[in-house]
């Protein structure tokens, strides 16, 4: 058996008895990436020789004897949004292509500490901006299911990693919607925790509220293993919550007989693709047969989740992005002498933004400078914060009748890969059922429940009470041990690969 | 509106964003329909309070890890064109 067909669990258990060294186990995977990579461009780094020195070292502490983390061995990719010391991280933004942290994030920190073997950083939106991987600045990534379609974005790298077994595992970061919707797009799954769930230190920020990071693989199991890993208080991150971690691996065994899962009929109207819906409705009934009730539910304020995204998003990025001045880290512009500006400084800082930035980010940070400005911020700012007071009432309520909310995670399967790029707006209602989560603050999971008759997986989202994770997994596990949807790969897909030397 | 964001705005980017952006604005301007009267904002989904750390002394970065990414450092600070006087004279 290749180490490719292996879940997580399997991966971390043979290398743990011997069965597997975490050298092959990595070998195998960096030869898969070498073969697959060229086609999907999902990598925008890939550190073999790091990779390879650190599984050579959890096989010498192996040999000798020394305990080993819960981890050990299991090859990893690692959202560019995520800072790595020894590793460039972008953003997949010209104005970061130069920079090298100097420091792990928290999550890349707990992973090493967990002995998993990060092989590389995946491509990505610019700054998590998007929905489809178009706007990153070194490429789009091709769908493994469909090279002329998009994996979905913004941890569109991640997704098309996982989904064409470059690893087992991966991590990307959801702030509108950006692990689920690619996981759905990609056929594999993905969860979103509970905002600060997941300490989001060395997360490059893109709207501080709304960011999460989490685990995308396979299987609901193998995101169980990583985030009880990942997960967990971090006093780096004010926002991290110190609640106790469970172990959600293992507390999938319990069946799912009286778990009541709301569906919204709004879900269903005009618009979503009827193969989509199609399948939405075939996963209810698994859930149902799992033992599940099923319960039509209301979220009176669900039509208004994009638009209050796309006011408090962009102005919490255009925040966050100031730091990018061309000063301290980043992309300076050459200076060109001009009577245009103030002063050389600013000019420097309105150049070097205006070189390094990609259209999608200024597009953002003009809109959230818009809405924040005087005079315009009672309008705009201070009305979305109001109404997504109003979206998070309305998941309060749904909860006291629910105990989780099901649907679809995106309208239409993987689209053309162009085909949304000249409208921004058309791509910003691809996030229509994810933004809410955001909002809300609440946990959510994508996986595959169903094909499109071409072959294009189809997603299943289910939402969860803050700190539901134990009962997200849970349901998606039961769905996976009925389903063997989550199991399928893409077709020809060796074939199709050229092989880079 | 490019100047407060510190952006310059290329001639050929302005037309395409000044329609955009007026698209995007007519779009989120859904939300006035919406009575929100007595509705207090929500800036952060968690019932947020300070989070207060002791103010112990500890190992930060270096000067050198501080200055690695830097366009321009001499060694010890940052470089950067000057703060006042005219453009062009950097």
């Amino acid at each position: 058996m290749q180490p490719a067909d292996l879940s997580a669990i399997d991966l971390v258990a043979a290398v743990r008895q011997g069965d597997l060294s975490a050298v092959q186990c990595t070998e195998a995977f960096l030869n898969r990436i070498q073969y697959c990579n060229g086609a999907i461009n999902a990598f925008l780094n890939v550190d073999r020789a790091g990779a390879l020195a650190c599984a050579e070292s959890i096989d010498v502490r192996r040999r000798s004897g020394q305990p080993l983390g819960p981890l050990a061995g299991l090859p990893v990719a690692v959202k560019d949004a995520l800072c790595t010391a020894d590793l460039p991280t972008t953003a997949a933004s010209k104005i970061l292509e130069n920079f090298r942290p100097p420091y792990d994030a928290f999550v890349v920190s707990r992973l090493r500490q967990a002995d998993a073997v990060i092989v590389g950083k995946t491509n990505m939106d610019e700054f998590a901006m998007g929905g489809s991987n178009e706007n990153s600045a070194f490429g789009p990534v091709h769908n493994p299911w469909d090279f002329s379609r998009a994996p979905g974005g913004s941890s569109g790298g991640s997704a098309a990693c996982v989904a064409a077994d470059m690893t087992p595992v991966a991590i990307g970061s959801d702030t509108g919607g950006s692990i689920r919707q690619p996981a759905g797009l990609c056929g594999i799954t993905g969860l979103k925790p509970t905002y600060g769930r997941v300490s989001r230190r060395g997360l490059i920020a893109f709207a501080s509220s709304l960011d999460q990071i989490g685990p995308m693989a396979r299987s609901a199991a193998d995101c169980a293993l990583v985030l009880e890993t990942i997960a967990g208080h971090d006093p780096g991150d004010s926002t991290s919550l110190t609640d106790a971690v469970p172990r959600y691996t293992s507390l999938l065994e319990q069946p799912l007989a009286g778990v009541r899962v709301g569906r919204v009929p709004e879900h269903f109207a005009a618009g979503l693709d009827p193969e989509v819906a199609k399948g939405v409705e075939e996963a209810f009934a698994v859930l149902k047969a799992a033992g599940a009730t099923v319960h039509d539910i209301a979220m009176p304020h669900a039509k208004y989740g994009v638009a209050t995204y796309y006011l408090v998003a962009p102005c919490e990025a255009s925040s966050n992005l100031a730091r990018y001045d061309g000063a301290h880290y980043g992309h300076r512009a050459s200076a060109k002498p001009s009577s245009a500006f103030e002063s050389p400084l600013i000019e420097m800082y309105c150049r070097s933004r205006a070189e390094g930035f990609g259209p999608e980010v200024k597009r953002r940070i003009m809109l959230g400078t818009y809405a924040l400005s005087s005079g315009y911020y009672d309008a705009y700012y201070a009305k979305a914060l109001k109404v997504r007071r109003l979206i998070r009432q309305d998941y309060l309520d749904a909860f006291e009748h629910v105990d989780l909310i099901g649907g679809p995670v995106s309208a239409t399967p993987a689209f053309k890969l162009g085909e949304k790029t000249g409208d921004p707006l058309a791509m910003y209602l691809v996030d229509l059922y994810t933004v809410s989560t955001n909002l809300a603050g609440v946990g959510g999971i994508s996986f595959p429940c169903g094909f499109t008759k071409s072959g294009l997986p189809i997603g299943f989202q289910l939402q969860a009470p803050a700190l539901g994770e134990p009962l997200l997994l849970r349901a998606s596990d039961r769905f996976q041990r009925l389903t063997d949807w989550h199991l399928r790969r893409p077709p020809n897909l060796t074939a199709l690969c050229t092989p880079k030397g | 509106m490019a100047a407060l964001a510190r952006l310059a705005l290329f001639d050929h980017e302005l037309a395409t964003m000044t329609s955009e952006l007026s698209n995007i604005v007519g779009f989120v301007s859904l939300l006035e329909e919406l009575d929100t009267t007595n509705v207090d904002p929500l800036a952060h989904p968690l019932d947020a309070e300070n989070v207060f750390r002791d103010d112990v002394p500890s190992p930060s970065l270096s000067t050198a890890e501080a200055l690695q990414s830097a366009p321009r450092h001499d060694g010890q600070y940052f470089l950067v064109p000057a703060v006042l006087g005219e453009s062009g004279a950097a």
